[in-house]
């Protein structure tokens, strides 16, 4: 009975929803069609962005705080790098078809359940970054510091962060792409974002609906690494003096 | 706890069903590694081997890393159809960059008095290839393989989406399976991801020369990931 249901829609070809505007190239689904993606950027694609920007930037923004506390305490009290580490890792290995799946009976179909998510596979990229960064510094300008009479407060943010900033900024900008990619995911339960054309585009089988988001979520993916490659050589003139 | 059980007891109730999918996901998956490897090794050690491309060889992981994987499906689809050629092909476009790196900064950071050393030994540039370069940068290469490896495991589960089977059907249907289905799922790649990451280290200690042969572990897929650029 549902094969047979199923059948027509298979053999008609994709379905797709042209809303009384639609040209030859949509109706026929031809590779790529810029005057449907031109008049749709508005409505279908330009939300869509900003979404993905803003559920990017929550998740980094919220993991960088969590994994930055948790890196400090295991800078100072060694036992507690193998737990994090652990449970960072664990986390980070769930498939994200899976584990945004899983928030939903806790979160329902909401942005927290994507941002639990998100943020808990920011964690162990960042952690480890920041505490490698950290434990790098070399002994000699910690205790050239010490002996200048600086507090360890004052050597931790004087010396030792501004010292580690490559290595976290190197991990800021993994995490990001990495939630970048993730957060088209995260469009299976809803929460919008470049994946739900996507995923509507698999309803539908319209070409230039596929083309168009995955280009636009390569494209954030790849300008926002430069910009944030632009941002680190800002933040660390000194490693940039060293290359040349 | 609870749902970690029923998602075992799923298992065992659908055993033959569980297999089938995971077998479904490792085909996929061995093709995707295959084909790149086939791509990205060559292509390395040929870089590497002349210490030429640096360029190149190196921004390929950067610009990969960055690149969203279902998006890269999804242009896929547009471009291919939907089905198994798709899925594989975004994955060998995900899985090249790591090894390519890898392969091409192995060989051209051997110790370059090796290769003097070769040369002067009256070995062919072929031969000082084979037999020094390649030996020396097994560890190096096979740390990009496995990276590759285990990203290519864990993509395919979004082959589902495409039409290109595995286990990520299981982790989708959440409808019929429920949720024990999606953990099993979940746990199943996870479990592969792991089996395929040891794989790769049993044939890297394998082919690594015994004195070279040293304090290789878990630890590795635990290293933080710092480049610069």
């Amino acid at each position: 009975m549902i094969a047979q249901l199923a059948l027509p829609i298979a053999q008609g070809g994709p379905v797709i929803p042209t809303f009384q505007r639609g040209s030859n190239c949509v109706r026929e689904n031809r590779q790529f069609c810029w005057e449907w993606f031109s008049s749709h950027w508005s409505s279908t694609f330009q939300p869509r962005l900003i979404e993905h920007i803003e559920l990017t930037a929550i998740a980094v923004g919220i993991g960088f705080v969590i994994a930055f506390v948790t890196a400090l305490v295991a800078y100072r009290w060694e036992w507690a790098v193998n737990p994090a580490t652990a449970v960072f890792a664990l986390v980070y290995t769930i498939p994200s078809l899976a584990f945004f799946q899983l928030m939903v009976p806790f979160t329902g179909l909401t942005r927290l359940s994507a941002e639990i998510a998100l943020v808990s596979y920011t964690l162990l990229i960042l952690f480890r970054n920041i505490l490698t960064g950290l434990r790098e510094v070399p002994p000699d300008a910690i205790e050239a510091a010490q002996a200048m009479g600086l507090t360890r407060r004052q050597t931790l943010t004087r010396v030792e962060l501004p010292l580690a900033m490559p290595a976290i900024m190197a991990g800021i900008r993994i995490a990001t792409v990495t939630i970048i990619s993730l957060a088209t995911v995260a469009a299976f339960i809803g929460v919008g974002g470049l994946g739900e054309p996507i995923f509507n585009a698999i309803q539908t089988g319209f070409k230039t609906q596929f083309i168009a988001a995955g280009v636009l979520a390569v494209l954030l993916a790849l300008v926002t690494d430069a910009v944030l490659v632009v941002v680190q050589r800002l933040l660390t003139p000194w490693a940039r003096a060293k290359v040349g | 706890m609870r749902s970690i059980i029923d998602a075992f007891q799923f298992i065992g109730d659908n055993l033959h069903f569980m297999l089938t999918k995971t077998v479904e996901h490792l085909a996929l998956s061995g093709a995707a590694i295959a084909v790149s490897l086939v791509i990205a090794i060559p292509l390395g050690v040929t870089l590497g081997h002349r210490h030429r491309g640096s360029f190149l060889a190196i921004n390929a992981s950067n610009i990969g890393r960055a690149l969203p994987s279902l998006a890269i499906i999804s242009i896929g689809i547009g471009i291919l159809g939907i089905g198994f050629i798709n899925v594989m092909v975004a994955m060998v476009v995900l899985a090249v960059p790591p090894m390519l790196t890898n392969a091409y900064v192995a060989v051209d950071g051997v110790d370059p008095d090796a290769v003097e050393a070769a040369r002067a030994a009256g070995m062919s540039p072929g031969q000082v290839l084979r037999q020094v370069e390649m030996p020396l940068a097994v560890p190096l290469m096979f740390a990009g393989i496995r990276t590759g490896a285990v990203y290519v495991v864990a993509t395919a589960t979004l082959a589902a989406i495409a039409g290109g089977g595995g286990l990520g059907d299981v982790i989708v249907n959440q409808a019929t399976y429920g949720t024990p289905g999606v953990i099993a799922g979940a746990l199943m790649v996870t479990a592969l991801a792991f089996l395929v990451e040891g794989l790769f280290a049993v044939i890297q200690r394998l082919l690594t020369p015994r004195a070279l042969r040293h304090e290789e572990g878990p630890a590795e897929l635990l290293a933080p990931v710092i480049e610069g650029t």
